[in-house]
């Protein structure tokens, strides 16, 4: 079993527009609505790399720095786990509509934009920071093996970890047919138990499967089309400061377990 | 904690030089290069590629047809070659299908797939092809999903794509997962397959060379694209050679250009040295990352000097192989293991006239000489760095 505290929480997606903003929303005391969309500014860019710049990247900053604001770490501080399950599909989009068309005009922004770890190149860049940073996917489990990740790098190297699970909306020509059709990003800034009073996690893993925690009906839809969305049951707990025990699927032979120590 | 060294109890090499170990060794042996003027389908570019001979014809076995695509049957290639797939068997009999994670790294995964559907869509409605599985082919996991389920393989499974050192980034996750005891053994690996994506997006960002590569040449001007697949199985015991260290680092400077005094990849390097208790003087053997562009071969002399002071031989093996980005580094790594247990440093192959702006140490005939410690180097666009240490047991 390995123990790590969780030291800021960040939260974008419809509905839940920050983790202040969305605190009482996922402790049931305010309706969800879905109709308040987040607005991608993150102020961690500049202007003009921000223009340079795409939605998920957008969105994985800004749920960064929703996380930053509650941290005692500055961002040149933190390593960092970017878990994505789709990466960018808007630049997939455009890159191979550029391959069908004749001379092949493949834009060399959009290009160094393609790779999975763009965002954590912006993250870098914005932070300054030079420390580890790794980007990774595992389907449906992508948060699972995001978590699983930046653990084992706040306990083992002992850094602390800031861990990003966000996915984007699939465009209209790739909708329906990966794991994403929904926004959403999840922050959590992860250190090794140093004592200070802080909620703690403990993690292990276990054979067989696992169904998914139970949510609100809004929840579930939100987590039914999002990989990142399956924190949802996690930052419940987080958000009413109760102790808990979670399984979250890593797939269909394998559990993540997780107790909340509130 | 020190870090405890982790056996490659098997491994298997897939690329331009052929399939398996044997004739890999061979070409570096013989002085064969894999690289051919560029002839895969539908590229106009002039340029040579480091091709894989026979993926056409792979089959997927039935269960895993959804998951068919250039990527996964180079996959196959690889898990079939050195008697890898039967390896991996044994370790599951040992240790329980649950016990044993998959970490590999990919750049484009199977986004050859989707180039070919958007080829296919609809006049009228712009539809994509019905038969197109995009969730099975192209998305980022799917060559560890084929591999884990091809595998029988029931532990924790990622993908790291972190561009061109996706798969030298495994060796240090699955270390951390099998310390942290979430697994006791790991398939790593990386599987990277030709596509137009890559081809013309580096042509976009005029980094090809209409030649074969040349690594550390004063007159380098840019890569030749190659696919590769490879796996390496990683277990606490076990024969032969051994993952030493590892070191991590970011860039912090530009999208797609290394930071020009390499400082990244100094850390990077300097990690490797902390993690496995080795001093700069220990090392016999670097295989550079060495792409052949002039500003990614400066910044890497530029870091290597700084570390090593021009003491260890340094060779880069694109000119072998091509540069097959997200399969790179377990591609390089393997190299090493194979100089460690053959006692060679292969040459640079192509490196004509040395430039006179670098200073590292470059091999230019493969020499037979003694290797017990190995370094390699791969960084990747986002500034994404890590190097990783090679070793026979003490």
């Amino acid at each position: 079993m390995m123990r790590v505290n969780v030291e800021s929480i960040g939260l974008i997606a419809a509905g839940m527009t920050g983790w202040e903003a969305a605190r009482p929303v996922l402790r049931g005391e305010v309706e969800l609505d879905a109709a308040v969309v987040p607005a991608f500014k993150p102020n961690l860019l500049p202007p003009n790399e921000r223009r340079r710049t795409t939605a998920l990247i957008k969105l994985a900053l800004q749920t960064a720095e929703d996380a930053l604001a509650r941290s005692r770490y500055g961002m040149s501080e933190l390593a960092s786990v970017f878990a994505s399950a789709e990466g960018d599909g808007e630049i997939v989009d455009r890159i191979c509509t550029a391959l069908t068309l004749p001379g092949h005009p493949v834009s060399p922004t959009h290009f160094h934009n393609s790779v999975h770890n763009a965002p954590a190149g912006y993250w870098a860049i914005a932070a300054g920071s030079r420390k580890f940073s790794t980007s990774l996917a595992a389907g449906a489990a992508t948060f699972a093996a995001g978590l699983l990740e930046a653990a084992s790098v706040a306990v083992l190297e002992r850094e602390p970890v800031l861990l990003l699970a966000y996915d984007y909306a699939l465009p209209p020509a790739l909708a329906g047919r990966g794991y994403v059709d929904a926004v959403c990003g999840v922050a959590l800034v992860l250190t090794a138990d140093d004592g200070a009073a802080m909620t703690r996690l403990s993690l292990e893993m276990q054979p067989g499967s696992a169904v998914p925690p139970p949510l609100p009906a809004e929840f579930a839809a939100l987590r039914a089309h999002n990989p990142a969305a399956v924190a949802l049951p996690l930052l419940q707990a987080l958000a009413r400061g109760e102790s808990a025990t979670l399984g979250l699927p890593c797939h269909e032979h394998l559990t993540l377990q997780i107790g909340i120590d509130a | 904690m020190p870090f405890e060294p982790l056996a490659l109890a098997a491994y298997s090499t897939v690329s331009a030089l052929g399939r398996g170990r044997g004739t890999a060794l061979d070409a570096l042996l013989q002085g064969r290069s894999g690289l051919r003027p560029c002839d895969y389908d539908g590229v106009d570019i002039e340029t040579w590629i480091g091709r894989v001979d026979g993926i056409e014809d792979v089959v997927l076995p039935a269960a895993l047809k959804p998951f068919d695509c250039r990527n996964n049957r180079l996959a196959l290639l690889g898990l079939e070659s050195d008697g890898f797939a039967s390896a991996v068997a044994a370790a599951r009999a040992r240790y329980g299908a649950a016990r044993i994670g998959v970490f590999l790294g990919t750049s484009t995964s199977g986004i050859e797939a989707t180039e070919q559907a958007y080829r296919q869509r609809g006049a009228s409605d712009g539809a994509l092809p019905a038969g197109f599985d995009y969730r099975h082919t192209h998305n980022t996991f799917s060559v560890a999903d084929f591999t884990r389920r091809y595998l029988g393989l029931e532990g924790p499974a990622q993908v790291i794509s972190t561009a061109c050192s996706s798969s030298a980034k495994v060796f240090a996750a699955a270390s951390r997962h099998i310390r942290a005891g979430w697994c006791d053994a790991a398939v790593v690996g990386g599987v990277d397959s030709l596509c137009l994506t890559t081809l013309y997006g580096f042509n976009a960002l005029e980094l090809v060379s209409r030649r074969p590569c040349r690594p550390w040449d004063a007159a380098r001007d840019g890569i030749n694209i190659g696919e590769a697949a490879g796996f390496a199985l990683l277990e606490r015991e076990g024969e032969g050679v051994r993952l030493l260290g590892y070191g991590e680092s970011s860039d912090a400077y530009h999208m797609s250009t290394p930071h020009p005094e390499g400082e990244g990849a100094l850390l990077a390097m300097q990690g490797a040295l902390h993690c496995a208790g080795l001093a700069p003087q220990q090392i016999d053997y670097i295989n550079l990352h060495g792409t052949a562009t002039p500003s990614n071969d400066r910044a890497e002399d530029r870091a290597v000097t700084r570390l090593f002071d021009g003491s260890v031989p340094c060779s880069s093996t694109k000119g072998w192989t091509g540069h097959t980005l997200g399969a790179a580094g377990i591609t390089e790594a393997l190299f090493c293991a194979l100089a460690i247990e053959e006692g060679l440093v292969p040459a640079s192959l192509n490196t004509e006239q040395l430039d006179p702006g670098l200073s590292a140490p470059i091999v230019r005939t493969t020499l037979r000489q003694p290797v017990r410690v190995a370094m390699t180097n791969s960084f990747g666009f986002g500034g994404s760095n890590c190097a990783l240490l090679l070793g026979q047991p003490a």
